[in-house]
């Protein structure tokens, strides 16, 4: 069945915008590319979630203008206590679709160190940014949203970490969304190359109760030899929002490691594709996510790991809390293709339902296409354990707060591995407004 | 003084019965020993008075200073002053075990009067320095991964923190190394006085040489089937159980033999 998308902006809308932001040429060449490829291309399928009836394609209006800040301190309080009191640097902020605030340590930016926006990052840094955008991670024309968010692309970070350089305080990036008319087609790219080591924090915040439009967000994050990449989400995009969300790693290099920790909190009906190709031998990557769902709130989370290299590892860590009507999928998906000898594909899905009217389902898949390898995966639906719920009172606490206790050290697994302490806060506080 | 008494207590698990009738009191100032062979209900004894969930009682009573502790929920029968050291405590991951600690502590308190941080935790480096706990036990998540030997030390951390009037340790000393059974009765031992009243579970005189109790039960076939003093636990030791039941006249039950 074809379905005819019936699309919020033409070709001609879009050249206008890339003409009007003074967009490097290759870029506006990019998006007209994607565009003639759009409307044959079908719509992603995830597994055990129905999405034909989603509305992926319309929106308010393609760009909000919004204010810049030549300071953290004008930030709104929940947004400002993200970064560390004293530090203003290593940090990108957009508002809405505007690039408000970037600001980047004199030691790292002497070291070559690039913390900019995507616009400018492809207008100042044109090979390094071609080198790397929609190559090797997400393709142009994977299915028909990836094809839109290159069409549409109004928003992104470029982080580049040359050789050798280990960027010691997380890289901090604020996606801050707090017009209920603007929509998100973001693409940021995150290049660590040969030796090199950084943490990157992306943080999607709505202010906003309620919203109409997109989020159709991808971040593609890449690594060179012995390069060690640690990628951390903080996901709070609100209601009314449909969300199709992007992140992919690849280690080009040997013994490459990009690990996530991914806090996926949204409030919108949100689809998640969370794929890491191990292309380097010896390469690895640990990926943990916690999520919460309430409200009506539908989600889907696919998370793959392909191991290509030989002696690579991919392990998958999924909690999720599923509370009200809300649905969660989790499908986890762990590769292992021909030649991959020596790999390791572990996956481990847990998800707690508090409701009756709450639905959950863990969907672990293995593809292994190679004898000497080790594989594995667990995965469990259900309650609260009654028997710890039962040790937790034997003590005097309430049913209550044994229920949030062990919840909360459920999603634990997040909070404990993100580096930035206001990022840390922020998920703990998150985690307890969506469980009240 | 406080007193627990229990009378005529009856117990199925999944519609089998298991205790048919226990008679027990205890009075502050007092420690019980409860010995008799495997699977005759004991450890079904100090889950039904903590309130297990997979325990139903059928009949009798249980109560706390006049209260009736059959009434009341989990956490209220904690709050009234039970404690349960477990033969099997759970794991709890992403919780430390500080954290759940102050919890416990702070759930005993009024809202605004919760226990100082400072105080706390000097207190629980106090009391984990008595049980020579290694400090990052304190940090560790709730029982993850702990030996089954530092579980049972880390359940007298609590009944110490906790100060509860009555505690059932079940099993405390099973999988204790000699060492560890000396100071976790240490730990019992500083409890013991006018406020606490204690009745413990176990196999092995050996527990009881280092903490004397006053009185000593045997339990069979879901009864206490004989009571007496501290010799009661010595002659158990040396004899075994055969004749208490042909003292009794009894058979002996099929979870003996099994
Ligand atoms: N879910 C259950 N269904 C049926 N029988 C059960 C169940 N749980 C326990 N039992 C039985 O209840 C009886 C009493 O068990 P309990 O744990 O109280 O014994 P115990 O005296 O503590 O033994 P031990 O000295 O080995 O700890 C046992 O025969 C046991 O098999
Ligand atoms: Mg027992």
């Amino acid at each position: 069945m074809t379905v005819e998308t019936k699309l919020a902006l033409t070709e001609q809308d879009v050249r206008s915008f890339s003409e009007k932001i003074n967009e490097a040429a290759w870029m506006t060449d990019f998006r007209a590319n994607a565009f003639a490829k759009l409307e044959q291309l079908p719509m992603p399928k995830p597994d055990k979630t129905r999405i034909d009836r989603w509305n992926f394609t319309e929106f308010p209006t393609h760009t909000v203008e919004s204010a810049t800040f030549s300071s953290l301190e004008e930030l709104p309080e929940e947004a400002r206590s993200l970064f560390n009191e004293e530090k203003e640097y290593n940090v990108y902020v957009q508002h809405n679709n505007t690039p408000a605030f970037t600001s980047i340590s004199e030691d790292l930016k002497a070291k070559g160190v690039i913390v900019t926006d995507i616009f400018t990052a492809a207008r100042e840094h044109e090979e390094l940014v071609k080198r790397y955008y929609m190559t090797d991670g997400v393709k142009v024309d994977e299915h028909k949203l990836t094809a839109l968010n290159a069409a549409y692309m109004n928003g992104g970070v470029f982080v580049y970490v040359p050789k050798n350089v280990v960027v010691e305080e997380p890289i901090q990036a604020l996606f801050l969304h707090d017009d209920e008319n603007a929509s998100f087609f973001n693409h940021s790219i995150i290049v660590a190359e040969a030796n090199s080591e950084v943490t990157y924090i992306e943080n999607y915040m709505s202010t906003v109760e309620e919203a109409k439009g997109q989020a159709n967000i991808i971040s593609e994050a890449i690594t060179g030899d012995n390069a060690q990449l640690t990628f951390g989400s903080v996901d709070l995009l609100a209601k009314g929002l449909t969300g199709f969300v992007s992140r992919r790693g690849v280690t080009l290099g040997r013994d490459s490691h990009i690990n996530w920790a991914l806090g996926l909190m949204n409030d919108s009906d949100t689809i998640y594709e969370n794929y890491t190709d191990l292309m380097g031998d010896g390469s690895e990557s640990h990926f943990k996510s916690v999520v919460v769902g309430r409200g009506k709130q539908r989600q889907n989370f696919t998370t793959k790991i392909v191991s290509h290299g030989q002696n690579t590892n991919g392990m998958i860590l999924k909690h999720g809390v599923v509370n009200d009507e809300s649905t969660a999928i989790f499908n986890g998906i762990g590769s292992i293709l021909q030649g991959a000898t020596g790999s390791n594909a572990e996956q481990e899905s847990r998800m707690l339902i508090l409701n009756d009217r709450a639905r959950a389902d863990a969907n672990p898949i293995l593809l292994i296409r190679e004898d000497e390898v080790t594989a594995g995966h667990a995965a469990t639906v259900g309650r609260v354990d009654p028997l710890e719920l039962f040790y937790l009172m034997s003590r005097g606490i309430s049913k209550q707060e044994a229920e949030r206790l062990i919840i909360r050290g459920f999603l634990q697994p997040v909070v404990s591995v993100l580096k930035a302490e206001g990022m840390k806060k922020l998920l703990a506080e998150v985690i307890e407004r969506k469980l009240r | 003084m406080a007193t627990l008494e229990i009378k005529g207590l009856h117990v199925e698990i999944e519609g089998k019965e298991i205790l048919k009738g226990v008679d027990l009191t205890i009075n502050t100032n007092e420690i019980h020993a409860i010995m008799g062979p495997n699977g005759t209900g004991k450890s079904t004894l100090a889950q039904a008075i903590m309130g297990h969930p997979r325990y139903e009682v059928t009949a009798g009573t249980v109560m706390l200073d006049g209260e009736d502790v059959l009434e009341m929920e989990v956490d209220e029968r904690a709050q009234a002053g039970l404690f349960l050291a477990m033969q099997y405590p759970s794991e709890v991951a992403g919780v430390t075990n500080a954290d759940f600690l102050r919890s416990a502590i702070n759930a005993r308190r009024e809202e605004g009067d919760e226990v100082p941080l400072m105080s706390f935790i000097r207190e629980l480096d106090a009391k984990m320095e008595t049980l020579e706990m290694h400090e990052d036990m304190a940090t560790r998540y709730l029982n993850e991964g702990f030996s089954g030997g530092e579980k049972k030390r880390n359940e007298i951390l609590q009944l110490m923190m906790l100060k509860p009037k009555f505690a059932v340790l079940d099993e405390i000393d099973s999988g204790l190394d000699i060492d560890a059974l000396r100071i976790v009765s240490k730990g019992v031992n500083e409890m013991r006085g006018e406020g606490f009243g204690c009745l413990i579970i176990t196999h092995y005189q050996r527990l009881l040489n280092y903490i004397t109790p006053d009185h000593v039960h045997v339990m069979a076939g879901g009864k206490v089937v004989k009571s007496g003093g501290p010799e009661l636990a010595q002659k158990l030791e040396e004899e075994g159980y055969d004749w208490v039941y042909e003292e009794l006249g009894i058979e002996q039950t099929e979870e003996q033999n099994a």
